[in-house]
């Protein structure tokens, strides 16, 4: 069934291809749907059913639609970054990147072929890890979640003489 | 359950990773650079639940929980600051924020 | 009851705590309340402990209250140690006393001023170092003090800061006196290095031993301290400060200036008079300092048109006396003067602020007169006060404290003829500046008009004060007439007894004491004919003198000697030295930074996405470097 995997992962990165080189940003979302999905496909190959459902329901569902959410809210007129995106554009952080692909494809190259322990990993067994001894990391999360809660419904607000002020002359030099 | 072999798991990651990066230098509109942003994650969170499994361990999987907490709430924050961004700016593009300069 | 007896140097400071943190949330009347109130329960606390050491005196008639150890080093432990003797509960009693009433003065003198609160915060500041320096028992602890008087005064003659010239003259008291703590500081290097311990008592007890009569050692030593209280008490050559110093609100030179901070160079030699009397030397030194003193800020008094420069110079020629007495072994005589001279001076000086602010802010007398009939209470008061300064005889205090500074120097083998004399000119020179300063701001024709008449609290302790120096006398009255020693005999527990009287000397006593009296009572009578009678004679001695009182009112010119032979050199050097291989040096630093600033600022390009690409970049060298390894 390898070539299952082969075919998904090929899916996934024409998926995020599309995402940063389509103009539209709500095209592009979907396209980042599609790869999340298949990444979730991924995972429930190789034996993370738990993980698998988790990508689904809270990247692809919950996270997705907060970014359509704003989207929505800031309604601005089809911002096409057809202009912005010239090929000159793409050389330079092409190369960065082609040559970081490159380093990390070598270390990985570089690492002995190991044979691996395969095996599905039932959810309770996750469960029973997290609030074993996972258990600090677990409250420790929580309360990221709850400063991130205060910091965006702070970050939000509108009102004049908030943490942002308007640029308007002698702002900076 | 099929038996992937950890490189091209980890191929596939890093290959994710590297476009999430480039979309981040190339894109301008500050969404798709937080969607970038996710790539990148979810791309470390695949490496992570590939090594996991190929050691039949759960940790690789407890991380990747834990990168989904982490995800949510940047990306909680991160959308707050796009709003306040376009209620600046009236736009999306990241290089009209640059009166921070030296 | 000795329990108590680190609250009288801490209430001032928490007055001074409560007043600085909570500046802003009290009201004027709060803030004055506060102040007095914690001044006056010092006092009162400082009374009772006078009362009951006479009730029930403790062994030794000295009582030293370990608060903390506050440098505990391994040979030398230094206690954060209050003591009391007769010498320092005389000296704290004053300070309280006259502080609480010069505070109760000051909450309506000071009303309106902006910064009312920080007047008290600093005053209450000022009297809990003054406590700090009286009461320590071992030297650290009394610099701890002597600094922070010196700082008050600092902050308190700049009090109107705003006035670029009050800052001059602020910075000047300071530096001035700076000298004099240096010099201080050294003795007490050399006193540690010589005798091994801080500890005042044990310095006391020790010297004797290890120092034979006459050594350099000693000699060196007490010329030190004299530089220390000469600079402190502002007695030639470091007088020039305290003029200038009058630029800080007048309450503050009733207090600081006159009554109790420029005493504390009386109080250091009052108390190492151990040391000093090793070194008959060094007390003719300090005798001499004082004659000197006396006479040429006296001649200064005498030509000065700003009231508070009169009574500025006074207080140099005041101190000149206490050093005089200091300096022929009268250490009794001294302190019985620094008692009355707080008194009287205090309250010439408040009565002056009071004439001052009567007559928007004029200070000048030439443009003052007439102001007997119009101001009755201030007018009675000054004249009281000055009379005490004059040393009037019989009936006010000043003059039983001169007179026995004046027998005593007679009589005592450090003294001798030659010092009397010259105190004698001194006490004439005294009663004519005094009364000068009388006739010319409260008789002749009136010339600026009367816009504010002090209040009930200012004329309440006014009167006091008044009172009290009239009367304040009778607790030491000469040999001759009464034989009344209450001070001396207090005082005897502490510090030697003063001059021992030879028998058999009635007559002569009798003699000096007429002739005292009359040179005094016919310099006073003299210039009230002179001013009072219009006689031409005062125009003629005024031009035929020109010369001498514009140098005289310069204060023999000392100001211009120390700007031309000291600040003008100094400037110079400094301005050629501006250049040297030395600042070249700093230069290339500065410039370095400035360069790489600039570079490293150009970087900072205010674009997100560049900020992206230099981390990746530098992501990937490391990964690079990794991998080449």
């Amino acid at each position: 069934m390898n070539w299952m995997f082969y075919i998904v992962a090929a899916i996934t990165l024409i998926a995020t291809v599309r995402v940063i080189t389509h103009p539209n940003v709500v095209y592009a979302l979907l396209y980042f749907v599609v790869s999340l999905l298949s990444v979730a496909l991924i995972f429930y190959m190789i034996g993370a059913p738990f993980v698998a459902a988790l990508e689904v329901i809270i990247y692809a569902g919950a996270i997705l639609v907060l970014f359509l959410f704003v989207i929505m809210m800031l309604n601005f007129r089809e911002e096409h970054e057809t202009h912005w995106l010239r090929k000159r554009i793409w050389a330079g952080p092409g190369v960065l990147c082609a040559a970081l692909l490159a380093v990390t494809i070598a270390f990985i190259a570089q690492g002995p072929m190991v044979s691996g322990f395969y095996r599905t990993i039932e959810p309770s067994e996750v469960g029973n890890a997290l609030f074993g001894p996972y258990l600090i990391a677990v409250q420790l999360a929580a309360l990221l979640l709850l400063s991130g809660l205060v910091g965006s419904s702070h970050l939000r607000r509108h009102e004049r003489g908030s943490l942002l002020r308007k640029p308007e002359g002698g702002d900076s030099q | 359950m099929t038996q992937i072999p950890l490189e091209h798991g980890l191929l596939l990651a890093s290959a994710l990773f590297t476009l999430g990066l480039l979309g981040f230098l190339v894109r301008r509109n500050l969404i798709i650079m937080l969607v970038c942003v996710e790539i990148m994650l979810n791309a470390a969170g695949l490496a992570f639940v590939m090594a996991g499994a190929h050691w039949g361990q759960v940790d690789g999987q407890i991380m990747f929980i834990f990168i989904l907490t982490m995800a949510a709430a940047e990306v909680a924050v991160g959308l707050a600051i796009i709003l306040q961004f376009h209620w600046r700016y009236q736009s999306l593009d990241v290089d009209q924020a640059s009166t921070m300069k030296g | 009851m000795y329990d108590l007896l680190w609250l009288i140097p801490a209430l001032p400071f928490v007055g001074f705590l409560i007043l600085t943190l909570a500046a802003r949330s009290l009201s004027q009347r709060v803030a004055a309340v506060i102040a007095c109130g914690t001044v006056g329960v010092s006092a009162v606390l400082t009374l009772g402990m006078i009362a009951g050491f006479l009730w029930n005196p403790p062994a030794d008639y000295a009582h030293t209250v370990t608060l903390w150890q506050w440098m505990p080093l391994n040979s030398l432990e230094i206690a954060f140690n209050l003591r009391i003797d007769a010498l320092s509960l005389v000296m704290a009693s004053v300070i309280t006393v006259v502080g609480f009433l010069i505070h109760l003065y000051s909450s309506e003198y000071m009303q309106g001023d902006e910064a009312y609160t920080r007047f008290f915060a600093y005053l209450n500041l000022f009297v809990g170092f003054m406590l700090i320096l009286v009461m320590a028992d071992n030297f650290a602890l009394l610099l701890l003090g002597w600094e922070g008087v010196g700082l008050c005064s600092y902050l308190l003659i700049g009090f109107w800061y705003q006035k670029p010239e009050n800052g001059f003259a602020a910075r000047k008291a300071f530096v001035v006196t700076r000298i004099g703590d240096v010099s201080l500081l050294v003795a007490v290097f050399l006193i540690f290095s010589e005798l091994g311990t801080l500890q005042l008592s044990e310095v006391l007890a020790l010297a004797p031993d290890r120092w034979a009569e006459g050594s350099t050692t000693a000699w060196v030593v007490s010329l030190l301290l004299l530089g220390g209280a000469v600079g402190k008490s502002a007695q030639l050559p470091l007088q020039t400060w305290l003029p200038d110093a009058m630029a800080g609100p007048t309450p503050v030179s009733a207090l600081i200036h006159a009554a109790t901070m420029v005493t504390a160079g009386v109080y250091l030699i009052a108390r190492m008079h151990g040391i000093f009397e090793l070194s008959p030397s060094a007390m003719t030194v300090v005798a001499l300092v004082g004659t000197v003193t006396l006479l040429t800020a006296g001649c200064a008094a005498l030509v000065q048109s700003d009231i508070k420069r009169v009574l500025a110079y006074s207080t140099i020629s005041q101190l000149g006396y206490m050093f005089l007495a200091l300096g022929v072994g009268a250490w009794a005589g001294a302190l019985f003067h620094f008692m009355t001279h707080a008194w009287f001076k205090a309250l010439l000086f408040l009565a002056a602020g009071s004439v001052i602010a009567a007559l928007h802010h004029e200070q000048n007398i030439h443009r003052m007169g007439g102001l007997r009939k119009r101001l009755p209470v201030l007018f009675w008061t000054f004249v009281a006060g000055a009379a005490c300064l004059a040393a009037l005889p019989l009936v006010t205090s000043g003059f039983y404290s001169k007179e026995k500074i004046l027998w005593d120097v007679w009589i005592s083998p450090l003294g001798g003829p030659w010092f009397w004399s010259a105190a004698i000119l001194g006490a004439l020179i005294t009663a004519l500046y005094s009364t000068r300063l009388i006739m010319l701001v409260f008789f002749g024709e009136a010339k600026t008009e009367v816009s504010h008449r002090p209040g009930k609290r200012s004329s309440f302790v006014l009167i006091v004060l008044a009172v009290w120096s009239l009367i304040g006398g009778g607790i030491e009255v000469p040999h001759n007439f009464g034989h009344l020693t209450l001070l001396s005999n207090f005082l005897e527990t502490a510090i030697p007894a003063s001059v021992e009287l030879p028998p058999g000397l009635d007559l002569q006593l009798w003699i000096l004491l007429l002739v005292a009296s009359a040179i005094v009572t016919g310099g006073v009578l003299a210039t009230v004919w002179l001013y009072g009678s219009g006689s031409p004679l005062r125009q003629k001695i005024s031009d035929r003198t020109s010369g001498l009182q514009r140098f005289w009112l310069g204060g023999w010119g000392f100001d211009t000697a120390y700007d031309r032979l000291l600040v003008q050199p100094i400037v110079w050097l400094s301005q050629i030295n501006r250049r040297d291989g030395v600042d070249g040096l700093c230069r290339v630093a500065v410039s370095l930074g400035r360069t790489g600033h600039f570079l490293l600022s150009t970087t900072q390009q205010g674009r997100l996405r560049r900020y992206a690409i230099g981390i990746s970049a530098g992501a990937l060298a490391l990964l690079i470097l990794m991998l080449l390894q």
